[in-house]
């Protein structure tokens, strides 16, 4: 079975000479929500340039679907739709027009493209708009007009980069369900984001490139079973006494705000009776931040690119950077 | 992958562009040509007497619709292709299955219809001023098509290279504009001394506007089947350097 994406040794080197990647190797099944990840610089939009025939590469092999980008370029492109990081349609051009005509650029027969036009609107709320420049629409709505021009010609593969900059929380949850609708119906997603929590709750699989080469390829179920050390902020009632919690690392930000660092070993029960003992109550609590968001700080900030994570302990990490959010 | 549709919707981009805007593309040469005929056709025209066999203005109303013609051929790739690089939509073909030669000929296609649409217009405005006689419909027709398409491949060429928009002025203010005055629309070349006739050989434009004018009044300082032969050479290597040029992602890929 061919793969939605496979990508061998590819390398670019841009004019001047700065390596933007470094014998990259990458697999997306078909049907996954991968998520690219990488600090920026770091050589995310660079790969998905050469995927798309946007950048030419200096060496290596990308195929999509099976289709060599080499000796079937045209193939491998109609398997693709792409939403950049950055608007790129004709600002003066309706949005009716831009669809339109992007479908016909894939060979779709034009009374097909308005229908099209017309389910993708609709299902992106921007049918009201159909008619307007596209100068004229705010930043979330120009973004849910590049994922209607990507799906115009039904590709198999989107890839999104950064698809939620600068969308305001509640665009960005519709257009997760909106993206986890359609890999429900088989499209293969591929998507870079810094919004960790985004890929956290939507991929399955991930990569981590960073300095031009990829630092982790796994399943983001085995990267968060990496995290050994999960820190909990406890908003406590008020009280004066001294908090004592045996085998347990904690700190003590303030009255009434406590954290907590749990190994895989620890349970929070634990944690909750010594405090009950004190006769100190638990309002509420937290994680004190996103769990990827811990190990992609790990992977890019304390690894030498090339060295897998997986045999390092992320610990001490978890705990350095604690301790310098204190 | 049907390519008939693909150059279909990059022609109707094309063409909904320029009239979209049709306040900058279509009214401004049918104003400038007037101002043409009534300087040069009436007020300076009637000193200067018969041209080749015909009065002034009749002898130059070929060679200001074929300048016409030019002119907004290549402005039209020209802007329209840099604007698509400068915000990117070039992207939404770069990413589609388009072949190179659809994109190249969806362009060309673009800036013959205005071209062409142009040249009708400015041939309605001359009207008013002239009464306009046809010696060879199929030449007219041939040159007006093969000349727009020269100068379409020329604009794309040269909004490939372009990195500014003053890039995409600077070959129509110091190469186009003096080869067009100098390529006969004003004048026979046959008044000329020998040495800038021998000069004028070398100007395309000269056999373009000595072809059309054929076509009009069946008059021409230069052989038709020449002229044919030097419009087919420069289309035949301007559409190579084009696609090269995008084969190869030059100023379109990093």
């Amino acid at each position: 079975m061919s793969h939605a994406l496979e990508i061998k040794s590819l390398e670019k080197t841009y004019k001047g000479g700065f390596q933007a990647l470094k014998n990259i190797d990458l697999t997306v099944k078909k049907g996954d929500f991968f998520a690219l990840l990488g600090p920026n610089g770091a050589g995310k939009s660079t790969t998905i340039g050469v995927i798309t025939s946007l950048v030419n590469k200096s060496q290596g092999q990308v195929k999509v679907f099976g289709y060599d980008i080499d000796t079937d370029l045209e193939k491998a492109k109609s398997f693709i739709g792409l939403v950049p990081q950055e608007f790129n349609f004709n600002q003066f051009e309706p949005l009716m027009n831009i669809l339109v005509n992007q479908a016909g650029y894939y060979g779709v027969e034009r009374k097909v493209a308005v229908e099209r036009a017309e389910k993708y609107l609709k299902q992106l709320e921007l049918w009201d708009k159909r008619d307007d420049a596209a100068r004229m629409l705010s930043g979330g709505m120009k973004r849910r007009l590049m994922i209607a021009r990507a799906l115009m010609h039904e590709p198999q593969i989107l890839i999104l980069d950064e698809p939620t900059a600068g969308v305001d929380i509640e665009v960005r949850r519709s257009m997760w369900g909106f993206l986890r609708e359609l890999n429900s119906k088989g499209i293969t997603i591929i998507l870079t984001t810094h919004y960790l929590e985004e890929a956290e709750m939507l991929c399955r699989n991930i990569a981590i490139i960073n300095g031009g080469e990829i630092v982790e390829n796994t399943s983001m179920k085995a990267l968060l079973a990496q995290l050994d050390v999960e820190t909990f902020v406890l908003d406590l009632s008020p009280h004066n006494k001294k908090i004592t919690l045996t085998e347990t690392d904690f700190r003590v930000i303030d009255d009434h705000t406590l954290e907590v660092d749990l190994n895989k070993n620890q349970n929070l029960n634990h944690v909750f009776q010594q405090l009950t003992e004190q006769t100190i109550n638990v309002l509420s609590m937290r994680n004190k931040s996103n769990r990827l968001e811990a190990l992609f700080v790990n992977l890019i900030s304390n690894k030498e690119p090339n060295k897998k994570s997986s045999k390092e302990s992320p610990i001490a990490v978890t705990r350095t950077s604690n301790k310098k959010a204190n | 992958m049907n390519n008939a549709i693909a150059l279909k919707s990059i022609l109707t981009k094309e063409i909904q562009r320029f009239l979209r805007i049709w306040v900058q593309t279509l009214v401004p040469p049918a104003i400038t040509i007037s101002l043409y005929f009534v300087i040069f056709g009436s007020l300076i025209g009637s000193r200067i007497g018969k041209m080749g066999g015909f009065d002034y203005m009749s002898f130059i109303v070929p060679g200001l619709i074929m300048m016409t013609v030019i002119t907004n051929s290549y402005s039209n790739v020209a802007s329209s292709f840099f604007s698509a690089k400068w915000q990117r939509n070039i992207e939404e073909m770069l990413v589609a299955p388009v072949p190179n030669w659809v994109i190249v000929a969806g362009y060309v296609g673009g800036g013959m219809a205005r071209g062409i649409l142009v040249g009708l217009i400015v041939t309605l405005v001359s009207l008013l001023f002239v009464d306009i006689k046809i010696h060879n419909v199929w030449v007219i027709i041939a040159t007006v098509s093969l000349t727009s398409a020269t100068f379409s491949l020329g604009g794309l060429i040269n909004a490939i290279f372009a990195n500014s928009f003053d890039d995409i002025s600077i070959i129509p203010t110091f190469v186009l504009t003096p080869l067009t005055y100098l390529g006969g629309v004003f004048y026979s070349i046959s008044l000329l001394p020998d040495f800038w006739q021998g000069v004028s050989q070398i100007n395309p434009i000269v056999y373009m506007v000595n072809a059309f004018r054929y076509g009009f009044l069946g008059i021409s300082d230069v052989n038709i089947v020449t002229a044919f032969l030097v419009i087919g050479f420069f289309i035949a290597t301007l559409f190579t350097i084009a696609m090269v040029l995008i084969s190869k992602g030059i100023g379109l890929r990093s």
